[in-house]
């Protein structure tokens, strides 16, 4: 019988722990639902040589136990919980070569908590080019640990970190720091004052009281200990960190030597160009352009390509199926309906690529030395433009990215205005719009299109500013604010990192979104090929006496007849109801059936509009040119045309259209007060400026 | 005339220029968050400014071999004694 072990991967952000997770487990990982867990969890499965498997978790990076965000919280909480499912067997705790000396802090505190610790040294291919010299079997002695030298970036040390996991019962655990040292009368105290608990453990629960004593309650009087006196705790922990750091150093004096005549090293010039005052903005706004501009064009040729191959795929479905309502359901259904997310796989993995090239660099650190200053003129941190970017991917995992922002008033307006960013979610909505209602034109080297898309981004960031502007004069200080971020060495991006990234994350979008979308194209389909009233039923002899008079040839007839079967359908009937409501917006009852749909999801607007205009159209044209060719029948202009169609933008840039960011934020903020204030301020805000923009311009 | 003294005395971070160094001398641990002292921000050790952002806020720090950014309002209860 082959057994599980239980190891949790633990580190200083930066240490390239996420790389070393991805060489254990390669594409035999799973990261946790948004809605059901609190934080991202990832986990995945490695086989050892010894036949056994390790059930690794990647844990939220960590600089230290004593946690002062939400990430790190759950990682103190999960390593003093041994009756949680995750307590791990085995801590593997990932530092730095060149930042040893800090990442072993942490190293300490863990091997405190006695739980069998491997020390893995990641980068090791940077040893020599930094003029670094190791004495690892010095280190291992004086650490009590077994120490394994990986570089992620050749891809080395790997089998051997499998095998000193398969053997982590040899491991010793012995601790690092004694307590007693530090204030002997204190901490003798605390021990006599709860016989048989694990004296660090015991201190981690009284330095910082509360949030940890739902784990063990029998420490609960601790509870009056703590409050006893905090500057004095403070007094302590900052003695405890002084003789954590007299500890790392003696042992580094002898163990670890740095020749700076050998080193060398681009981060001084780097540095000096993309944080200065002038040049490091243009840096900055110039590699937004190239990333908007490139999204937009690199994307349009395979974009292209998935919409008519499924305009095909359902015509051939049409043609080759015996007819039938199973077959209307595929090719008028389901097909167009999936096409209609499909098709978006591009621009999202294009989006993912970027960002994720962002963070992996280093240059996002950069971007919130950058930017703090200036956010904080509207009540944010430097800290919020990683939620703001990385909300261009989805509000999800950017409202939960700011997480590490450690003020609470900073991070709640983080999070109500994160949603405005253009989400991909968005991109399916304008792209069809921009490519309906913006003429494909060049200006000055740069396409009309594209500078469309990239104005209505910089208008997501400015609304966000502006509501976070708002919401800063409104909403009080809770607590004093500090601020404290690290400038990580730049690092060329591993492209296995940035691969998997975009992998696990457009696969997530496809699949969640996919699901959605299935489900709502069927519902709509069928309520949209039947009807209950007469006009549904005899619509054919209704049509052709009406047209007698006409001379309209036979196709026209019939698409005549479908247009005018679907206005009588259930869905017509439902969008028509609604019609009085959006049409001061330029809309008609078909858009308003696709306002209502995408509720749930932005992207199923699109999806809802293939299907509505794919039912009981046999012609084989993309969903794009019968958009673009259907008429308003009140104002016998086209549907699609340009007030409405920047109306529309204008909506879609502001309505809170996301059932999962009011389930996140909600999560987030502990309740349904601030989520709903966003969903009425934000839809509010979104029809009333949808409304004036269409005003003016029809 | 006693605010100057006071000045010339006691330096804080926020006294340095670019590429300057000093010794951490003091600061109260009240004010100071554990996470900052855990890098490396703790008295005897070194620090050097590397570059400050518009308005003179973040500052751009390597405190005792680690590159962090910290804000003006945290610095200015730094205190130091220069070096060169």
């Amino acid at each position: 019988m082959s057994k599980t072990i239980k190891v949790a991967l633990i580190g200083n952000p930066n240490t390239g722990k996420t790389s070393i997770f991805n060489l254990l487990t390669g594409l035999k990982q799973k990261v946790g639902n948004y809605p059901g867990i609190t934080v991202e969890k990832k986990e995945g499965v490695c086989k050892l040589p010894n036949g056994d498997k390790a059930h690794v978790i990647d844990l939220p990076g960590t600089y230290s136990l004593n946690a002062s965000s939400a990430d790190e919280q759950l990682v103190v909480e999960l390593l003093l919980n041994p009756k949680s499912q995750d307590y791990p067997d085995l801590a593997v705790v990932v530092t730095d070569v060149e930042n040893l000396k800090r990442n072993l802090l942490l190293f300490t505190q863990i091997k405190d908590l006695n739980v069998p610790t491997v020390l893995v040294i990641n980068m090791a291919d940077q040893i020599e080019r930094r003029g670094i010299s190791l004495d690892i079997g010095l280190l291992e002695k004086n650490l009590n640990t077994k120490i394994v030298l990986v570089s992620s970036r050749k891809n080395v040390g790997i089998e051997q970190l499998k095998e000193t996991i398969a053997n982590y019962k040899q491991l010793n655990t012995t601790g690092c720091v004694d307590l007693r040292k530090i204030d002997p009368s204190y901490f003798s105290k605390l021990e006599d004052a709860y016989r048989g608990e694990d004296l660090y453990q015991l201190w981690l629960v009284v330095s910082q009281g509360e949030p940890l004593l739902k784990i063990n309650e029998s420490l609960l009087p601790v509870n009056e200990y703590s409050e006893r006196n905090t500057s004095e705790i403070k007094r302590l922990q900052q003695k405890e960190t002084i003789e954590r750091y007299l500890f790392i150093n003696k042992i580094l004096k002898k163990a670890y030597k740095v020749d700076i005549t050998k080193a060398k090293d681009w981060r001084g010039v780097l540095d000096r160009i993309l944080t200065h005052k002038f040049w490091g903005y243009v840096v900055f706004f110039m590699i937004m352009l190239l990333m908007f501009q490139a999204i937009y064009n690199w994307s349009s040729i395979p974009m292209d390509f998935i919409d008519q191959s499924f305009s095909r795929f359902s015509e051939w479905t049409k043609d080759t199926l015996p007819a039938g309502a199973l077959t209307d359901l595929l090719s008028e259904g389901v097909i167009p309906g999936v096409g209609g997310i499909v098709i978006f796989v591009p621009q999202i993995a294009f989006l993912f690529l970027f960002i994720s090239i962002l963070e992996e660099s280093g240059y996002m650190s950069r971007i919130v030395f950058l930017m703090d200053r200036v956010m904080r003129r509207f009540g944010l941190s430097g800290k919020s433009v990683v939620p703001l970017i990385s909300g261009t991917a989805c509000a999800i995992p950017a409202v939960m990215a700011s997480r590490n922002i450690e003020n609470w008033k900073e991070r709640l307006i983080t999070i109500l205005v994160t949603p405005f960013t253009t989400c991909s979610a968005r991109l399916p909505v304008y792209l069809i719009i921009i490519a309906l209602v913006i003429p494909d034109q060049t200006v000055l080297g740069f396409n009309v299109q594209g500078l469309t898309l990239m104005g209505l981004y910089v208008l997501g960031f400015g609304m966000a500013v502006f509501a976070a502007f708002v919401l800063n004069k409104i909403i009080k200080n809770r607590s004093r604010t500090f601020f404290v971020v690290e400038m990580p060495g730049y690092k060329l991006p591993l492209l296995k990192n940035v691969l998997y990234t975009v992998i696990e994350k457009t696969k997530s979008f496809v699949l969640v979104a996919g699901k959605i979308i299935l489900a709502i194209s069927i519902v709509l389909w069928f309520l949209a090929s039947n009807g209950y009233s007469d006009e549904f039923h005899h619509a054919e002899e209704i049509v052709r006496n009406q047209s007698q008079s006409d001379q309209l040839s036979e196709p026209d007839i019939e698409t005549a007849i479908a247009s005018y079967q679907l206005r009588h359908s259930y869905i017509g009937t439902v969008g028509r109801a609604i019609e009085p409501a959006i049409r001061p917006l330029g809309y008609d009852w078909k858009i308003g059936i696709a306002l209502i749909s995408s509720f749930a999801a932005r992207e199923v607007f699109v999806g809802t509009l293939a299907t509505i205009y794919s039912v009981g159209n046999d012609e084989e044209a993309t969903i794009k040119q019968r958009m673009s060719e259907d008429v308003n029948l009140r104002t016998g202009r086209k549907l699609f045309n340009f007030p409405t169609g920047i109306s529309l933008l204008l909506f879609y840039a502001f309505a809170l259209q996301c059932m999962s960011t009011i389930a996140i934020v909600k999560k987030e903020t502990n309740g349904w007060k601030w989520p709903l204030i966003q969903l009425g301020f934000m839809s509010g805000f979104a029809y009333i400026v949808a409304m004036i923009a269409y005003q003016l311009l029809a | 005339m006693l605010e100057e003294l006071k000045t010339n005395i006691i330096n804080t971070i926020v006294n340095l220029k670019p590429g300057e160094i000093g010794i951490i001398t003091n600061f109260s641990v009240d004010h100071i968050p554990v996470k900052l002292q855990e890098m490396g921000c703790l008295p005897g050790n070194e620090v050097r400014l590397i570059q400050v952002a518009p308005f003179n806020d973040p500052l751009f720090l390597n405190v005792n071999g680690n590159f962090l950014a910290i804000r003006k309002e945290t610095a200015e209860l730094i205190e130091i004694s220069k070096v060169a």
